[in-house]
């Protein structure tokens, strides 16, 4: 495929993004007023971050006027699954490719686009990246936008509803793989039982959701790992994921 | 306050734009340590999952509109819709669920 038919491809793949961004930023938009600030500050901030829980807990330092030492540490520790999401990632990448795109797709490493990414089989195209980044980042921005000059605009219905088109689009990523390998569909219900009983049980549920995503990740992908090692010829050229 | 707000989404936006980064840029190489190399191929299915659930019966007006459009976005991917068409099932299935029961 030419590099502009990959742009499409991924402006059309990015459309469930999108929506999913723009109902979960008009909540932030929301917060973000109610937090103080201004609407040129919220959609600062929400187009140079393009991150949904860092962005969240920030309003909370900014509204209790914290240290930046603090804010900081704080974007290091709910954001550090980024880090894993990066690693994972560079794996996909060509080592021909010009390196200065690595700096771009760098942005957009959000939970999202990484979805969409370690779908493709193969290498990935920096285009087809720089194509989900074109309409996810307008989708998170202007949804900020919405909401802090307008928490009335959308009905809440139509927001609780769009807010599962992110979680639609991780879906079709992790079951149909299940349906293949046995070790994956253990690996899917065990993380899903797991996350969930990290969210109700005492003590566990006072971890935040990106210390759990890290939690979770690293044990039980390195357990995976250590009792199902990935053989050379499955990973070879076109992964699974 | 205007001027210390623009300082903090410095801060953050600089750290995030980091934690993205260096991997990335660091990372060139093909790993070829197969512990290392399983882990990456699995990173993905278990935070996938792990934001999945139980995140999406909890964003919704009512945990049952999220968990029917769980089990449907499942099936369907299941039997192998595409990405687009599980995801706006999703959201649909939530809107007529709540539509009844909200």
């Amino acid at each position: 495929m030419s590099k502009i038919q990959y742009f499409k491809k991924g402006v059309k793949d990015g459309i469930p993004i999108f929506l999913g961004y723009l109902a979960v930023s008009f909540t932030f938009g929301i917060a973000a007023k109610n937090a103080g600030l201004s609407a040129l500050e919220a959609v600062l901030m929400s187009a140079t971050n393009l991150t949904s829980a860092g962005q969240f807990a920030a309003l909370d330092i900014v509204a209790g006027a914290l240290s930046y030492v603090e804010m900081a540490f704080t974007q290091l520790i709910i954001n550090l699954r980024y880090c894993l999401m990066s690693s994972a990632l560079s794996q996909k990448i060509s080592q021909k490719m010009p390196f200065w795109h690595r700096f771009i797709m760098s942005f957009g490493v959000t939970d999202e686009i990484f979805g969409l990414s370690v779908n493709v089989k193969g290498k990935i195209s920096p285009f087809y990246s720089y194509g989900i980044m074109s309409v996810a980042i307008p989708g998170w921005t202007f949804g900020t936008l919405l909401g802090i000059i307008s928490g009335s605009l959308l009905p809440a219905r139509v927001i609780s509803a769009l807010s599962v088109a992110l979680y639609g689009m991780f879906i079709a990523v992790i079951i149909p793989p299940s349906r293949k390998s046995k070790i994956i569909a253990g690996i899917v219900i065990i993380s899903m039982t797991l996350s969930f009983a990290f969210t109700k049980l005492p003590l566990l549920k006072e971890i935040s959701s990106g210390f759990r995503i890290i939690i979770l990740t690293i044990v039980i992908a390195g357990v995976a790992a250590y009792l199902f090692p990935v053989k050379d010829t499955e990973n070879k050229g076109e992964s699974e994921v | 306050m205007s001027g210390n707000v623009l300082i903090y989404i410095a801060v953050m936006a600089g750290v995030t734009y980091f934690i993205r980064m260096i991997p990335l840029t660091l990372i060139k190489k093909e790993i070829t340590n197969q512990y290392i190399k399983s882990f990456l191929y699995y990173v993905p299915f278990v935070t996938l999952a792990v934001m999945t659930f139980p995140d999406i019966i909890e964003g919704t007006a009512s945990i049952w509109s999220g968990m029917a459009g769980f089990i449907v976005a499942v099936l369907m991917a299941f039997f192998g819709r595409s990405m687009f068409q599980v995801s706006i099932a999703a959201c649909v299935v939530v809107f007529i669920t709540e539509l009844f029961i909200c």
